[in-house]
């Protein structure tokens, strides 16, 4: 099971190595990064595998929202079955 | 690695452009409850429906936390209560009430099924039923009401028709403390489906298993967003636009679907392809309508544009899940879409124009409000027109109008949340109160004979 974990907002230092921190805290493997800076804007996306993360999803997802809201950016994490499904046949 | 642009694409459109699930219903069949004893009926009723969905809210909004995709509503159907309680002499309220206790119990916001399908008559327990919606209506919040008054198959009940008009008004008249909202939550159909998710029309089929899952998606303001970065396209290519948007939406549907009926272990029934409104500013089939190129929504063209529209979400979302069914189609309720508001209350949007775009789309006169003294017999009239449409065209239509008792063309009902406000539209005050007391029934039409 993967999880899809996207990073939106102004550009600052670190938010790539916060990000990564909790989810290796969460035992959240890492498979993926792709980010981009684009003027002053920051997105990241980042597919991790959460097979045998250490917490419930819902608890990763809200410590990561709640990362983004102290960073001021926006941090979604979804299960990546819904991006399969809508974007291919 | 899945595309970064298919991944910001669809966050957008759930955060910016109002995507979401509209509803997951849960049908549960009622059949296993007959009794003569109304009493212990209600007592097998309330422990079946409790039993069946105690974990549909919550396996609901675990699913929501998944995907990231809001689940607006958990709601409930149920076999048309006129079945049930025709077994017992008692009056059939005391089923509402017990439907309102199970609703609350399993956290839903609206259940619904107390409903009779009378296409071609009464049967025991029909007209006792009918009668008692109005009381049902008042006395409960969350129950909601239907009545099957014509068929393709059968032609049109008028009785039935005359009777309707006056329940309309009924419904209305005894909540007018609560803004006439009893008359919100009651559906005259033709041609009504058995696995209809949405409410107020839902109720759970003979035909359906025990319990199932059906799904109903949204999504006007993510095709919106979609055709406003073709403002020269040509209408073909506007076509494909929709159908790709509809067949993204729809796959959410169904995924939503499948994992619900996964968790919940009930079968899952079918996706309703449609694109349903919510007041919420970018949430509306009349701005689609708008964005195609009408000044505003009610002027010429509004028809074809929704002609258009309503096929291409079908087109769009057929392949994007493994069953449909419900009304699937653009839904065009007034008081719940702000563009639809907005053309009531600039006069460019009349009851008549509305009733010609319902041949075209699903599903028919829905959320109007009509001025609070109409007579029941023009309510009738206006139930058999609607219902004329449906029988004739093969299709589904049905007519939710709110007598707004004690208000006048130019007042305004406000219900809040997600049924709206509407604006009183004016009414065709001539009288059909001679056809509407001939009673008996339309014929069927000659297309009904296939075989």
């Amino acid at each position: 099971m993967r999880a899809v974990i996207t990073v939106v907002g102004k550009d600052a230092v670190g938010i790539l190595a916060k990000v990564s921190t909790i989810c290796s805290e969460c035992n959240a493997n890492v498979c993926e990064v792709t980010q981009s800076v684009l003027q002053d804007m920051f997105a990241m996306v980042m597919l991790v595998d959460i097979t045998s993360i250490s917490v419930a999803f819902s608890d990763l997802q809200d410590r990561l929202s709640a990362l983004g809201d102290s960073l001021g950016l926006k941090i979604h994490t979804m299960h990546e079955d819904i991006f399969n499904t809508m974007h291919s046949i | 690695m899945i595309n970064v642009y298919d991944i910001l694409e669809t966050i957008r459109m759930i955060q910016d452009e109002c995507l979401d699930i509209r509803t997951i219903t849960m049908g549960i069949s009622l059949l296993d409850c007959i009794d003569s004893d109304i009493d212990r009926a209600c007592d097998k009723v309330y422990d079946k429906i409790t039993r069946c969905a105690k974990d549909l809210v919550r396996t609901g909004e675990e699913i929501e936390k998944d995907y990231g995709i809001p689940i607006i509503n958990k709601r409930l159907s149920v076999t048309p209560i006129a079945m049930i309680s025709a077994a017992s002499d008692s009056s059939p309220v005391k089923f509402a009430l017990t439907m309102e206790r199970a609703a609350k119990e399993c956290g839903v916001n609206l259940i619904g099924g107390y409903s009779a399908l009378v296409p071609k008559g009464f049967s025991a327990g029909d007209e006792r039923l009918i009668r008692s919606i109005p009381e049902a209506l008042a006395s409960t919040s969350c129950v909601c009401s239907s009545v099957n008054i014509g068929s393709t198959r059968t032609g049109i009940n008028m009785d039935a028709v005359k009777l309707m008009g006056q329940i309309v008004r009924e419904s209305a008249e005894a909540t007018v403390d609560d803004r006439c909202f009893g008359a919100a939550k009651l559906v005259v159909f033709c041609n009504a489906v058995e696995d209809n998710p949405f409410m107020a029309g839902a109720f759970h089929g003979v035909g359906e298993p025990d319990c199932i899952i059906n799904v109903g998606v949204s999504g006007p303001g993510v095709v919106r967003s979609a055709l406003a970065k073709y403002p020269d396209a040509d209408i073909n290519q506007l076509a494909d636009i929709i159908k790709k948007t509809a067949y993204k939406i729809t796959r959410v549907g169904q995924l939503v679907g499948v994992r619900a009926s996964e968790k919940l272990g009930v079968p899952f029934g079918i996706v309703d392809l449609s694109l349903a409104p919510t007041p919420a500013v970018g949430d509306s089939v009349a701005y689609i309508l708008e964005e195609m190129g009408l000044e505003k929504c009610g002027c010429a063209g509004t028809t074809a544009c929704l002609a258009m529209l309503n096929d291409a979400v079908k087109k769009g979302g057929v392949m994007a899940c493994s069953r449909i069914g419900g009304l699937s189609g653009a839904f065009i309720p007034v008081s719940e879409d702000a563009g639809m508001i907005e053309a009531a209350r600039s006069g460019s949007l009349l009851i008549e124009k509305l009733e010609a775009m319902t041949a075209v789309c699903s599903v028919g006169l829905d959320m109007i409000v009509i001025p609070g003294d109409t007579p029941a017999e023009v309510i009738s009239g206006i139930i058999a027109d609607e219902a004329a449409i449906g029988m004739v065209n093969n299709k589904t239509t049905a007519v939710r109008v709110i007598p707004a008792i004690g208000c006048r063309v130019g007042d305004e009902l406000d219900w809040g949340g997600l049924f709206g406000k509407g604006p009183v539209m004016p009414v065709n005050t001539n009288s059909p109160a001679r056809f509407i007391n001939r009673g008996g029934q339309i014929p069927a039409p000659l297309h009904s004979l296939k075989n």
